[in-house]
């Protein structure tokens, strides 16, 4: 039984290694782009959003700041926070999105100790040739 | 904005320990999260709050109003759960909440029935049955029922199974749902204190170590595993909190993390195989180890 009705939950986990602001504005961006959330679209208050995800205020303001600053949703004074009307946002989207795989490319480069040459190099070969499969083991 | 608490320079002796020296306030509608080992002062510190304690020196002012001056017109608005508080074995729950209502013209009945639900416990049941977490959980419903604009609550979670933490947490969600409402809570559990609280404030050995935004602390700290051969001058690096070598392979606990840190780091010859962010309960430890500044 719940005391109080509410589509503000997103689910997020304590035990992600993920920062909790970024696993909100991860999970906004998803919703968004899903169409869950339409252009022009209020978004649920500061408050509402923190109590039915149970996080703290700061958390969720955090998230909607940079949400603003990435340009998914606008904050206008005293009024509150709408997803963008801006028609290049799925653009941005997408943008923010191949970052993000860069980024996480690069990190598994790193961890492999893959020279800045090494890392150029294989995406060459990726770009130039059809997927491959096993490549890989090909030296003697 | 309106403060929900604020202390200056209080200081509080008792025999074998000292609170000293505290200087801290919050605004109106947080929830701040006091984080400290057993006897660093948290209780304490929130008998002070509530008006149980009296400062030995400093000013206490909360929801606006000196303390202890005007401590009658505080507690109609300020909640305390404590373990101290005694309930009566051999009186119901039921007892208990028409005694409190009696009391606080804020009760709010429609809300002690659905916590009552939550909590899974009986009106009827005299408090003689209740099991330790029962007992605990009643004690939060006494006070939340009351809808108080402070809630002070010592340690809520602890000795708590998993089921009942959730349950309180989910009710400590309810309070944040209104602006005007103000949490402190202590704690040992630091996840819980990492999910709920806006502010963050170290207590250790009855001194405030650190009290900031969340945020900028979980932020600002980082564990870094780096390979290279570097023995720093800790005088040099005050951003460096803590330093472990193991043959090649370094980790270094940074308090102020920036790209231009890393920089520098690198300069020394270091490379820097990862970066990743700290829990709450490293940072204490990292804090409290350190000896000081967070």
């Amino acid at each position: 039984m719940q005391y109080a009705q509410s589509n503000a939950e997103l689910f997020l986990s304590a035990s992600d290694s993920t920062p909790m602001y970024q696993q909100i504005v991860d999970q906004i961006t998803a919703k968004v782009r899903a169409g869950d959330w339409l252009p022009g679209q209020p978004l649920p208050s500061i408050r509402e959003l923190a109590a039915a995800s149970r996080v703290s205020v700061i958390t969720v303001k955090r998230a909607y700041t940079e949400l603003g600053q990435a340009g998914v949703i606008v904050t206008r004074h005293g009024m509150g926070s709408f997803v963008a009307e801006s028609p290049e946002l799925s653009i941005q989207l997408l943008q923010a999105e191949f970052r993000q795989h860069l980024d996480a490319m690069l990190g598994s480069a790193r961890r492999l100790g893959l020279s800045a040459r090494e890392i150029r190099q294989r995406v060459d070969e990726r770009l130039a040739g059809p997927p491959s499969e096993s490549t890989e083991d090909s030296t003697p | 904005m309106s403060t929900a608490f604020s202390l200056a320079g209080v200081t509080r002796r008792y025999e074998n320990f000292a609170l000293q020296n505290i200087d801290l306030s919050m605004p109106e509608g947080q929830v701040m999260g006091l984080v400290g080992v057993n006897g660093a002062g948290k209780t304490t510190l929130l008998r002070i709050l509530s008006g149980l304690a009296l400062a030995d020196s400093g000013t206490v002012e909360v929801l606006g109003r000196a303390m202890p001056a005007e401590q009658v017109a505080v507690k109609q608005e300020l909640g305390f759960a404590t373990e101290d508080m005694r309930l009566f074995k051999t009186r119901t729950l039921r007892w208990h909440m028409d005694f409190v209502r009696a009391i606080y013209p804020d009760w709010d009945e429609a809300y002690a029935a659905h916590l009552l639900r939550r909590f899974n416990l009986r009106a009827e049941q005299k408090l003689a049955g209740f099991s330790h977490g029962q007992r605990v959980k009643a004690l939060l419903l006494l006070n939340f029922a009351r809808r108080p604009r402070l809630l002070l609550l010592d340690e809520p979670t602890t000795g708590l199974d998993p089921v009942a933490r959730d349950e309180v947490l989910e009710a400590l969600a309810d309070v944040l749902r209104d602006e005007a409402r103000s949490v402190v809570f202590s704690s040992h559990n630091t996840r819980d204190i990492e999910q709920m609280a806006d502010t963050i404030s170290f207590l250790h050995d009855g001194r405030l170590l650190a009290s900031r935004d969340k945020e900028d602390f979980l932020d600002d700290w980082r564990r870094l595993v780096c390979q290279g051969a570097w023995t720093p001058e800790p005088a040099d690096w005050p951003e460096v909190a803590a330093v472990r070598r193991n043959g090649s392979i370094v980790e270094l606990k940074l308090r102020r993390f920036s790209e231009e840190l890393l920089q520098r780091l690198r300069g020394q010859g270091l490379e820097i195989r990862s970066a990743e962010p700290m829990s709450l309960e490293e940072i204490f430890v990292t804090t409290v180890r350190a000896g000081g500044a967070a």
